[in-house]
């Protein structure tokens, strides 16, 4: 990998996209083949890899809503990472037809026989339908694509021109994208995850999927940004000091997920309502007992008191370790929120979890590296780039 | 004028400069010069001033750490004892010893513990409260809340030597000395 130290670019990139695609189609191809072997396997797998990748867009979204709404310096040496990753979002919105197909085997409250014999769905049927669900998943990814559409041209166009114009107009944006997405992630939560279960309700649950999203969009800046390093790209704009707000996010996130999900725990334990409890219930039954246990460890306790020092926070192996910790675990955050409504006596891994997540992942991160590389690597014209690259903490 | 007075005693000298940029480099000087007992004084907080006096990281984090544990484990027995030893009832079909209810007081406490250490603690460890200081005796020094960059070096410091000290702050640039009496 070669880099441009008077561009920021990279002039030679070994075809990382290239190869990350092809790996991508090989794993999409994989899939299909069990799309026809294991119906129901594959819509579960692909829904669980669909959500874990349109996080991490979210993520990358909501990180540009508050670095232009806070006006923060620190995170513009990122900024580029995320517009790229963000604007991935469109595309994701083609990766979410295969969930629109498969609502007949994800979701049984589009199933009128069951509708028909069961009280709570009938009253719910105005809001969970077929039609509205789809038109819903389509506003949303509108909605995501015209935020990120705007924020991604205009700050590309502060490459030429200069001046803090453009700077109040993507501020202007994020005021709006800002509520805006509050209200979609929330929602895309309900509809795509909560009503696996139609039963069940948790309204914190928004907050819930939005603790993970935060979490792995700054754990994966922080680990592709070491990636960056290994090679010796941008190694003096993104300082140690950097990596030291991302590490104290990454922490305060640990707690905040930790939080929601207690709060959450807490209670439906303390309420004691059975059409509550019967979600965490399933979650303790057989092997799943183990991933709980695992999402309370790892996901928070582990990440929680690695980071807890300063040291480990400027300690760019921890923080490294504890970022792909935190990425794997929204990933097992997520197959413990999907996969029991499948398998609900114990955890049975499958191959499709990996291939649809290898699959929709690799062509991801293929656009996503494209983008990226065909761009300079920073924000080259950003009006405040240069108290950001010699940003001192105290 | 405090000086003329015969029972009172040297506390140190007061050094004003012009600029907080000057302030920054003097006081890196006196840090390099071996002084200890010594503090800067400004309008506003300077960036990187804490290094250039050569302070150390504040062990205020340690303090709070385990005073919060102390608070959790506090918030732990005492509903431990009320629930499980002193009046054992059952509540809504929970078991005696319902830990998950025990949490949000436990992190309350972790919460109230913490936070007081880290009050108390900061007041203890920058001697606070203080009602008085000798560098008050200064009408010189009243400029600090607008435009004055001083800084206070103590006589109690094992290097002061009123001479050298004072021809030391004139190198390196002090514009104004003046000496502070202890009452």
């Amino acid at each position: 990998m070669k880099f441009d130290q008077k561009t920021y670019r990279l002039t030679d990139t070994d075809s990382i996209g290239l190869k990350a695609f092809i790996i991508g189609d090989l794993a999409i191809l994989l899939s299909l083949y069990g799309y026809f072997s294991d119906t129901g396997q594959f819509f579960h797998s692909y829904l669980t890899a669909f959500t874990f990748w349109t996080t991490l867009s979210l993520g990358a979204l909501f990180f540009l809503l508050v670095h232009y709404l806070a006006g923060s310096v620190w995170c513009i040496v990122f900024r580029r990472i995320a517009e790229a990753l963000a604007a991935n979002l469109p595309y994701l919105a083609i990766f979410s037809i295969p969930v629109l197909l498969g609502i007949g085997n994800l979701y049984h409250w589009s199933d009128p026989q069951v509708v028909a014999a069961d009280h709570l769905l009938q009253k719910k049927s105005a809001f969970l339908n077929v039609p509205f669900f789809t038109i819903r998943t389509i506003a949303y990814f509108l909605i995501w694509s015209i935020t990120i559409f705007l924020l991604y041209r205009n700050s590309l166009r502060q490459d030429i021109e200069k001046g803090f114009d453009l700077q109040s107009k993507l501020r202007r944006v994020s005021a709006i994208g800002m509520v805006l997405f509050a209200l979609t992630l929330t929602f895309a939560s309900f509809d795509w995850l909560m009503s696996l279960d139609p039963h069940w309700y948790s309204t914190i649950f928004g907050v819930y999927i939005f603790a993970g999203t935060y979490l792995i969009i700054l754990s994966f800046l922080a680990l592709f940004s070491l990636f960056l390093r290994h090679y010796g790209v941008l190694k003096e704009t993104i300082t140690i000091k950097h990596y030291h707000d991302l590490g104290r996010l990454i922490f305060a996130f640990t707690v905040f997920w930790a939080y929601i999900a207690g709060s959450q725990y807490f209670l439906i334990w303390y309420g004691n309502v059975p059409e509550e409890t019967v979600w965490f219930l399933q979650r303790w039954e057989g092997s799943w007992k183990y991933l709980s246990l695992i999402l309370v460890f790892g996901h928070f306790a582990i990440p929680f008191l690695a980071l807890l020092f300063r040291a480990a926070k400027r300690n760019l192996k921890v923080l490294g370790s504890v970022a792909g910790l935190l990425i794997v675990m929204h990933f097992i955050d997520l197959y413990w929120i999907v996969l029991p409504s499948l398998h609900s006596t114990g955890v049975q891994f499958s191959w499709l979890d990996l291939t649809t997540f290898i699959g929709i992942g690799g062509i991801l991160l293929g656009l996503f590296w494209k983008r990226l590389v065909s761009r300079s690597l920073i924000p080259v014209n950003s009006p405040r780039l240069s108290e950001s690259v010699k940003y001192t903490d105290s | 004028m405090s000086s003329t007075r015969t029972d009172s005693k040297l506390f140190g000298l007061l050094v004003e400069f012009e600029t907080p940029a000057a302030l920054l480099k003097a006081a890196e000087k006196v840090r390099d010069a071996g002084y200890k007992k010594f503090d800067c004084h400004s309008p506003f907080p300077i960036h990187g001033m804490d290094q250039a006096m050569g302070m150390k990281r504040s062990n205020l984090g340690y303090l709070i750490a385990i005073f919060t544990i102390i608070g959790a484990a506090a918030g732990l027995g005492l509903q431990y004892w009320v629930h499980s030893i002193e009046y054992p009832h059952i509540i809504s079909g929970k078991p005696l010893f319902a830990w998950q209810a025990y949490i949000v007081v436990m992190f309350a406490m972790f919460v109230l513990f913490g936070a007081g250490a880290a009050v108390f603690g900061m007041l203890h460890i920058n001697r606070l409260p203080r009602l008085h200081h000798p560098v008050f005796f200064s009408d010189r020094f009243s400029k600090v809340t607008t435009d004055g960059f001083f800084i206070s070096l103590e006589a109690a410091d094992p290097q002061f030597d009123l001479q050298k000290t004072e021809a030391f702050l004139r190198e390196i640039g002090g514009a104004y000395i003046e000496r502070l009496e202890e009452k």
